[in-house]
């Protein structure tokens, strides 16, 4: 049975529509992570989940059981639901301790007190019960936030874009840390992103939100590599289109040549476009005058290991990283070589 | 469907304080709007036109003046540096904290025949009789413009400062390198920008004087506050005093949509997001001193020569004026003050709490609602009270009168019209205060409660509560203070064994005793200070 489940849900208020038949499934123990631009309806799937919005329409069960939809609303404060927000929302006024136990229910003082060190063991942060927020670091606090939102051992825990505010050079450290304690705690958890690179970090599986819907759910990997619309292929990497036809199920025409791809498909059009990322882009030697797939060099970036080259390819700009002790001048004629990967075609 | 009935709970209270705290506005449009009252009708025939006017004149008079002190020193305050300007800064709002009957009588005191400066000028001209010399009358309606707009310009100097503040200094320095002089930029600019600021500033100027009642009885000036009151206790005519009270509402009415109107553009000015805590021009020699002696001339006639009397007055009677009375007075006036600021704050915590939780357009209504009674006069907000509470008492004392039993006047003759009326008068306080501290909670710290397994009224309880301590504290030390100072509704719902602070004070003011009642004067000038410590602070943080 899946954690949490949410079957065709929609959502609107004063004329805007934010979410449509959204679905969404998680598992047990699994981290899910709902990713998309601003303003996608990420957070509002969130709330939907912890039920600090009433959907309009659909259903959301947890545990198998229905929580919210056109007859039944159960509140927030009976969900047993974990919730970690994007600025902590520590309490100011309580300690370190008194957060952790502020959601622990009517247990006595001694069972408090141990979970309390339970969970500031877990989060390494023993020795600081007595601190308030405001004597912690950044990093701190939020162990205290996920402390105090396992400590009462819910059922599902939300994460809205929790990382945001941590510097970048502890960033991925810290998600790796989080990480740990909640697979530790055997929590399923859905977790609020527009960053691709901590969504890869930190979860287990990708859900890609577009305009209020979800565009395609998988693995970090599967979505990366075979995306099924545009806008999950462009979300997840830089990329350019070209103009391509179905020649054999691993075949394709473009106009820089045949490109092979990796694995067999199955189209039901002819003509189409693939999209093609910067690592599978070879940049080589023009040793032909005149030659119709040459592209000129526009810019070039010192990355230490090698060089990073600006190149148009069919009206679009590209980034290519250069093989390493490759060298081209600006404005050098350079071919294009598409490696086999694969190939990402979506028809016209 | 819980959420829903949780909900409902707050929603209920919320909009049934909201529709109780304006039901006595409602009440004064629908009774001024009743057919004809025949003292109406005789006042509208003899002399209501007349107190039309001086209204009128005393508004403009006293916005006009305002204007020429306040621009000014606001100009001053924000854009220059000279000797004393970090003091002068929050000195030249003190006069805020002085009533303007108090001021009035100091003045007349000080100016009239028998005074000091009238007797100090007859020994040095040798003049002998009132003949021999002419000198001004205070008590006019010139002298009540002077009197009122010597305690009321601080709101205008205020706002205006504030607004100069936050406007870029690039502005007037652009204009200055486009050839204007300072003087030409701050005719040109500064006061263009700020018109709104201004107008909203006069706005609230005009309602306060529409609002005085003091000093225009003491001063003898006839306007539609002083004929609300004498409607009142001269013909007993509750429906004639409700229609002046109506005309006085249009009035008001007219200032609001001047504020209103002078908002409408005001997004299109430019705002930097901080404020200005360097000086534009630094003044020197002979601007320097002048800047000095201006701001120094207007402290010293608007607060240091009034206190000073006062000061002078308490010492001198101490013996009379320190007594049991004056205990007494104050113990009735805190009864008062604190019963109203715990049910203020009570009342606008759950309304802001519902706003907040509800989280709709129409949730602000209720709070909107409630607030309708600062807007009105005090002598308005009395007929208004009286309305409803009369309404009520009778259909009391009809519904008991089969069993017997009656209830007389146990809302209009006791303390607890007061309170009403005090209620709806401060709540806006309350619920301006609290609303503000609401703001700057973090509505993630209410959702990460309520997936802790907490409901609205324990998160209001673990969570709002304590956080808010600092703003509910504010809120009622603030209402607790307007309600030592209000004077007009007091004087005309007082029930024969109560006696504020304020309506002692203005007793013997009205007797032209004041210096037998100095001591409670001072109380009511220092209890006044207090807001301006707060507002003084706020301005020295946002800087």
């Amino acid at each position: 049975m899946s954690r949490l489940n949410l079957q065709g849900v929609d959502y609107h208020y004063s004329g805007t529509h934010v979410l449509h038949n959204l679905d969404l499934t998680v598992g047990q123990d699994e981290i899910v992570c709902l990713l998309g631009a601003s303003g996608c309806g990420k957070t509002t799937t969130l709330k939907a989940i912890a039920g600090l919005i009433e959907i309009n329409e659909g259903s959301v069960f947890i545990d198998g059981k229905c929580v919210s939809d056109k007859h039944t609303f159960v509140s927030p404060e009976h969900r047993n639901i974990g919730m970690m927000f994007q600025d902590y929302a520590l309490f100011p006024h309580l300690s370190v301790a008194d957060n952790i136990a502020f959601g622990l229910g009517k247990i006595s003082k001694v069972q408090k007190q141990q979970r309390v060190e339970e969970m500031l063991e877990l989060v390494h942060l023993t020795g600081c019960a007595k601190r308030y927020p405001h004597q912690l670091s950044g990093g701190q606090q939020q162990r205290v936030a996920i402390a105090r939102a396992l400590a009462y051992k819910p059922s599902l825990l939300l994460l809205d874009e929790p990382f945001s505010n941590i510097d970048t050079q502890v960033r991925f450290e810290l998600i790796a840390d989080i990480r740990r304690i909640i697979k530790a705690q055997q929590v399923s958890a859905v977790f609020v992103s527009h960053s691709k690179e901590e969504a890869f970090a930190f979860s287990d599986t990708l859900a890609i939100m577009h305009q209020g819907k979800i565009a395609q759910q998988g693995t970090p990997e599967q979505l990366f590599a075979v995306p099924k619309t545009k806008e999950v292929a462009e979300f997840l990497g830089q990329g350019i289109y070209l103009g391509a036809e179905v020649l054999t199920a691993t075949e394709y025409t473009t106009p820089f040549g045949v490109v092979q791809s990796q694995h067999e498909h199955t189209h039901s059009a002819i003509k189409g476009v693939v999209y093609i990322r910067p690592h599978h882009i070879e940049l080589a030697q023009n040793t032909q005058a005149d030659n119709p797939q040459s592209v000129s060099i526009l810019s070039r970036r010192f990355i230490g290991s090698a060089y990073v080259y600006t190149v148009v390819i069919a009206e679009q700009e590209i980034e290519v990283a250069a093989q390493y002790g490759q060298s081209f001048e600006i404005n050098e004629q350079v071919i294009i070589k598409i490696k086999p990967h694969t190939v990402n075609f979506f028809e016209s | 469907m819980n959420f829903i009935f949780k909900l409902s709970k707050w929603q209920l209270f919320a909009w049934s304080t909201g529709l109780l705290l304006s039901a006595p506005l409602f009440f004064l449009i629908y009774e001024s709007l009743q057919g004809d009252s025949e003292v109406f009708s005789h006042l509208w025939d003899t002399v209501l036109w007349d107190y039309i006017t001086n209204t009128v004149l005393l508004i403009f008079g006293v916005c006009l003046l305002s204007c020429a002190i306040a621009l000014p020193l606001g100009w001053l305050s924000a854009y220059c540096s000279f000797p004393g300007k970090k003091q002068f800064e929050w000195a030249l709002m003190l006069p805020l904290a002085m009533p303007t009957y108090l001021i009035a009588y100091v003045y007349t005191d000080l100016l009239d025949y028998a005074g000091p400066v009238q007797i100090a000028l007859r020994e040095w001209f040798d003049w002998h009789s009132p003949t021999d010399y002419w000198f001004f009358d205070i008590r006019t309606l010139p002298g009540a413009i002077v009197m009122i707009a010597l305690v009321l310009y601080p709101y205008l100097f205020l706002i205006f400062k504030t607004a100069l503040r936050e406007q870029s200094f690039k502005l007037v320095q652009a204009s200055q390198l486009m050839g204007l002089s300072p003087w030409q930029s701050f005719f040109k600019v500064s006061i263009v920008l700020s018109r709104g600021s201004i107008v909203a500033a006069l706005a609230l100027i005009s309602m306060e004087t529409m609002a005085d009642y003091a000093t225009v009885s003491y001063f003898a000036v006839s306007t539609l506050t002083t004929a609300v009151y004498d409607t009142w206790f001269g013909y007993y005519s509750l429906t004639a005093a409700a229609k002046i009270s109506g005309v006085m509402l249009l009035l008001l009415f007219l200032a609001l949509m001047a504020e209103r109107f002078s908002r409408r553009n005001q997004a299109v000015f430019e705002r930097q997001s901080g404020v200005n805590s360097e000086s534009l021009y630094k003044l020197k020699g002979k601007h320097a001193w002048l800047a000095t002696s201006f701001c120094s001339v207007i402290l010293l006639i608007a607060f240091i020569i009034p206190m000073l009397v006062l000061l002078n007055y308490a010492i001198t009677y101490f013996d009379k004026a320190w007594n049991t009375a004056f205990f007494s007075y104050a113990w009735q006036s805190l009864k008062v003050a604190i019963t109203v600021s715990v049910i203020s704050i009570i009342l606008a915590t759950l309304i802001v709490f519902y706003q907040r939780v509800a989280k709709q357009g129409y949730s602000l209504i209720p709070g909107r609602l409630a607030s309708t009674g600062y807007a009105l006069p005090g002598t308005v907000l009395a007929i208004a009270v009286l309305l409803p509470l009369t309404v009520l008492e009778n259909s009391i004392n009809a519904a008991l009168e089969s069993y017997n039993l009656d209830i007389g006047l146990l809302l209009t003759g006791s303390i607890i019209t007061i309170i009403v009326a005090y209620l709806v008068r401060f709540y806006a306080i309350a619920h301006g205060a609290i609303e503000s501290s609401f703001v700057r909670i973090s509505p993630s710290l209410d959702m990460a409660s309520q997936s802790m397994g907490k409901s609205q009224g324990q998160t209001l309880r673990l969570v709002h509560l304590p956080l808010l301590r600092r703003g509910l504290l504010t809120a009622a030390l603030l209402v607790f203070i307007e309600c030592m100072k209000e004077l007009p509704a007091a004087l005309l719902l007082r029930p024969f064994d109560f006696e504020s602070l304020a309506t002692h004070v203005f007793q013997y003011v009205s007797d032209e005793q004041l210096e037998l009642a100095s001591i409670s004067a001072l109380f009511i000038v220092l209890v006044g200070l207090i807001p301006l410590y707060f507002i003084n602070r706020s301005m020295e943080q946002r800087s």
